[in-house]
């Protein structure tokens, strides 16, 4: 069903990593570039900054549709509209709030999320115009989710795979008990346990 | 708004994750609008999304897929959503939460609210299963019969109050609970208590009155 695609992605990433620098220090200025190439695309409106993105994130969120139980048709179409939903609301992202990865990963739930409904009702998220309620410092967020990639990583398997089938594959707490044939409140437990290991990698808030 | 309780942290991972029924996403979403201390935690599950969005292997999309989508970023867009933005009355919006002022359209009592016996008025919001989204409209003193839950089940108040045996839940407050959790929530001032409640899954209601409600409640 998937098809690893090198060009699409990892390319791009490299050209806009500088060299000689450790794997970790690589990956957030990864994750710091495309941030702001994504504030930036909110004032320039340049097609080429969009293209890149696109290059690098496009195939990751059909991906994740694909692993949401979508068709291969379907998954490349909301891809698609995922990607038109970046580029139009690209003065939305706040980069205080969430990281570029984090923001696209919401617009392409949202999207897979109306697709499946069939709904003409809009989804149902915070008002665009909501003043920031915190202030974190810029850039922030890159230095957790980084964390958090390095946490969900060592998460005991059983923590990992809950996670897994809630955010990948978009199941319900109940379906997941069923399918592993434990109790819901296990479910919960393990969510709640792999939710706090990650937290403590949230900085302060541990 | 004083709120004192909130979501369990799998609620706000399910709503991440995007797996909650519409209703239960519903009424999470309204209770992100009244508490700041719930929208930062939902920005910490949200950002589990983005980092596991950073680990998936890429999968190729079709050739032509990035001019596809370059040709359409000059389309006007449509502005279906603003639309509904219009006939939201104020009254509305004053004393709703934003997502649920959308969908209603009116104040809260202005609402077709069904008697259901026992001082009780409901309105079932008709959204998509498992499980039901509805308003409830309790009158002072009522309580609703003893139940259990088949799954889970959230409430947030959205007007007035009442007590069970977990605590007092409030306007903004809400009550998260699965199928451990037996209560009989009582209101508990001289006021009418408004709640939004959305399930995944049929409640069980004990004892003989709760049997006897139960095919009319519907719930």
């Amino acid at each position: 069903m998937q098809e690893n695609d090198a060009e699409g992605g990892d390319v791009n990433a490299a050209a806009i990593t500088p060299q000689n620098t450790t794997s970790e220090e690589r990956r957030k200025q990864v994750r710091d570039e495309w941030s702001a190439c994504l504030t930036n695309l909110a004032e320039t409106r340049d097609k080429s900054e969009f293209a890149r993105l696109f290059g690098y994130f496009a195939p990751r969120v059909k991906s994740y549709i694909l692993r949401l139980g979508m068709p291969d048709a379907t998954a490349e179409e909301v891809t698609q509209e995922a990607m038109l939903l970046v580029w139009r609301k690209a003065h939305l992202f706040n980069r205080t709030k969430a990281s570029a990865s984090t923001w696209i990963f919401t617009l392409a739930r949202n999207q897979s999320i109306d697709r499946m409904r069939r709904e003409k009702m809009a989804l149902y998220e915070l008002p665009e115009e909501e003043p920031d309620p915190d202030h974190r410092d810029m850039g922030e967020h890159l230095v957790i989710e980084g964390r958090m990639k390095a946490a969900i990583d060592t998460l005991p398997e059983n923590q990992a795979q809950v996670l897994h089938l809630s955010y990948y594959e978009g199941k319900s707490h109940s379906e997941i008990a069923d399918q592993l044939g434990i109790p819901l409140g296990s479910v919960k437990s393990r969510l709640r346990l792999a939710f706090s290991k990650l937290k403590a990698h949230w900085g302060e808030d541990a | 708004m004083n709120i004192t309780h909130h979501f369990d942290d799998a609620t706000l991972m399910a709503y991440s994750a995007g797996s909650l029924p519409q209703g239960m996403a519903l009424l999470v979403a309204c209770h992100l609008h009244w508490c700041p201390h719930c929208r930062e935690r939902s920005e910490q599950t949200d950002a589990i999304g983005g980092a596991l969005l950073n680990q998936l292997a890429p999968t190729r999309l079709n050739d032509d897929a990035l001019n596809a989508v370059l040709a359409r970023l000059d389309e006007p867009e449509q502005e279906f959503a603003s639309v509904k933005h219009d006939t939201v009355s104020s009254a509305a919006a004053a004393e709703l939460p934003a997502p649920l002022a959308q969908m209603l359209g009116k104040p809260i009592d202005q609402l077709p609210w069904k008697r259901i016996g026992y001082g009780v008025r409901q309105l079932d919001l008709e959204l998509d299963g498992p499980g039901a989204t509805r308003l409830l409209r309790i009158s002072p003193g009522v309580s609703v019969p003893h139940h259990t839950h088949g799954g889970n089940e959230l409430t947030l108040i959205l007007r007035g109050s009442y007590n069970d045996e977990i605590g007092r839940f409030c306007m903004g407050d809400v009550a998260d609970l699965d199928d451990d959790v037996s209560h009989q929530p009582i209101v508990d001032t001289n006021e009418d208590c408004i709640c939004l409640i959305a399930t995944d899954a049929p409640l069980k209601f004990s004892g003989l009155m709760g049997r006897l409600v139960q095919p009319f409640i519907g719930l």
